[in-house]
């Protein structure tokens, strides 16, 4: 697919203002903060699932979706830091900050709860991502671009699997059906912090680093829906209540979640294997 | 939960051009699923570009039991191996 019919097709990125690259460097780096964060800590919530999935080959499963995820985190952070221009690399990002200097989505840290719950948190996600690789593809910002593009395939398969899962138990037994309504239910709530835009998103949309998060929505609701439509399930009611998790405000399960993570780089700095 | 799913046999190209080989079995509840599993659990380490599954149950296989009779009266003809064969050096294209 050429890149033109990939802009004409995603939400595309408008550049139209002239912030100097200096200017840029804070809010990109706070940018890149809030998307690896977002794809570390899905990522350790899945690796937790190691060794406890409903099979073996579900074991197999999300933990590729956790290693696609990790090193997604990866390149993200390494990128941040190097942005950041303190000396700080991904491991220093990772594993020495608290959870009021983690920028990810509030929806990333919800606990795993059971396999159906794991799979709304993910597919919500994962849509969510989709939307947002495509159109970073066409980032000003070569290095995000080719990221992106990197990230885009494992996720389009992300998606694959999710959406896939959300249809097998919306549509299945009475139990699989009732477990995905209720998280899905209760999971809706963390899905308007996904598109609100703050001065960061802004000024990033404007100098054509970042799609402009409204773009993003649509599409994003679109798939949803039609997963759901074939998934038997009901788009639930919004519930504006604003969560900042961008921002640095969690609820109480990162802290829980992170003093597993960085256990052992805290108790050993700089430990390495 | 894994003994409820039906058992599928795998099979893997390699490369393009190569033939797809039988690498083992998995329990999937369909056959999305069944592909899914075995890119997950048989291609994570680059085995492969294309994935067959089929359930094992359509697999008709012959009997262990008849082996002797199926297997061994191919034992002692020799000659149905090209090497048994001397080839005339004015057969170029063979």
């Amino acid at each position: 697919m050429s890149t033109v019919l990939h802009g004409a097709q995603s939400a595309s990125i408008r550049s139209s203002s002239s912030q100097s690259e200096e200017e840029l460097r804070p809010p990109l780096f706070q940018y890149l903060l809030r998307l690896g964060d977002t794809s570390l800590v899905l990522g350790q919530r899945l690796g937790e699932w190691v060794g406890h999935a409903p099979a073996l080959e579900e074991d197999l499963g999300l933990a590729n979706l956790s290693l696609d995820l990790i090193g997604q985190a990866r390149l993200l952070l390494t990128y941040a830091g190097e942005i950041e221009g303190r000396g700080r690399n991904e491991d220093a990002l990772a594993f020495l900050r608290d959870a009021p200097f983690f920028a990810n989505l509030t929806l990333a840290e919800q606990p795993n709860g059971d396999f159906g719950r794991t799979i709304v948190r993910q597919y919500l996600l994962d849509a969510w991502q989709l939307e947002l690789y495509e159109a970073l593809q066409t980032s000003r910002d070569a290095r995000l671009g080719s990221i992106a593009v990197k990230a885009l395939k494992e996720t389009r398969y992300h998606a694959h699997y999710s959406s896939g899962w959300l249809v097998r138990l919306g549509d299945g037994t009475a139990e699989s059906r009732r477990r995905v309504v209720e998280a899905l239910e209760d999971l809706w709530r963390f899905t308007d912090e996904l598109f609100v835009a703050d001065e960061v998103d802004e000024r990033l949309a404007r100098a054509g680093i970042a799609p402009a998060l409204a773009d993003l929505k649509p599409r994003w609701s679109a798939r949803i829906d039609a997963t759901l439509r074939e998934a038997t399930l009901e788009r639930p009611a919004p519930s504006p209540y604003p969560w900042y998790g961008k921002l640095g405000v969690h609820t109480e399960h990162l802290g829980y979640m992170l003093a597993e993570m960085q256990h052992l780089q805290r108790t050993y700095p700089g430990a390495h294997w | 939960m894994s003994n409820d799913w039906p058992l599928y046999e795998v099979f893997i190209r390699s490369r393009s051009g190569l033939e797809h080989k039988h690498v083992g079995s998995l329990h999937a509840a369909d056959a999305r699923m069944a592909v899914d599993h075995a890119r997950d659990v048989y291609t994570r380490r680059q085995e492969g570009v294309s994935i067959w599954v089929v359930r094992s149950a359509d697999i008709i296989a012959s009997d262990p039991l008849e082996a002797d009779s199926l297997f061994e009266p191919a034992r002692d003809k020799v000659y149905r191996h090209p090497t048994f064969y001397t080839i005339p050096d004015e057969v170029k294209n063979l």
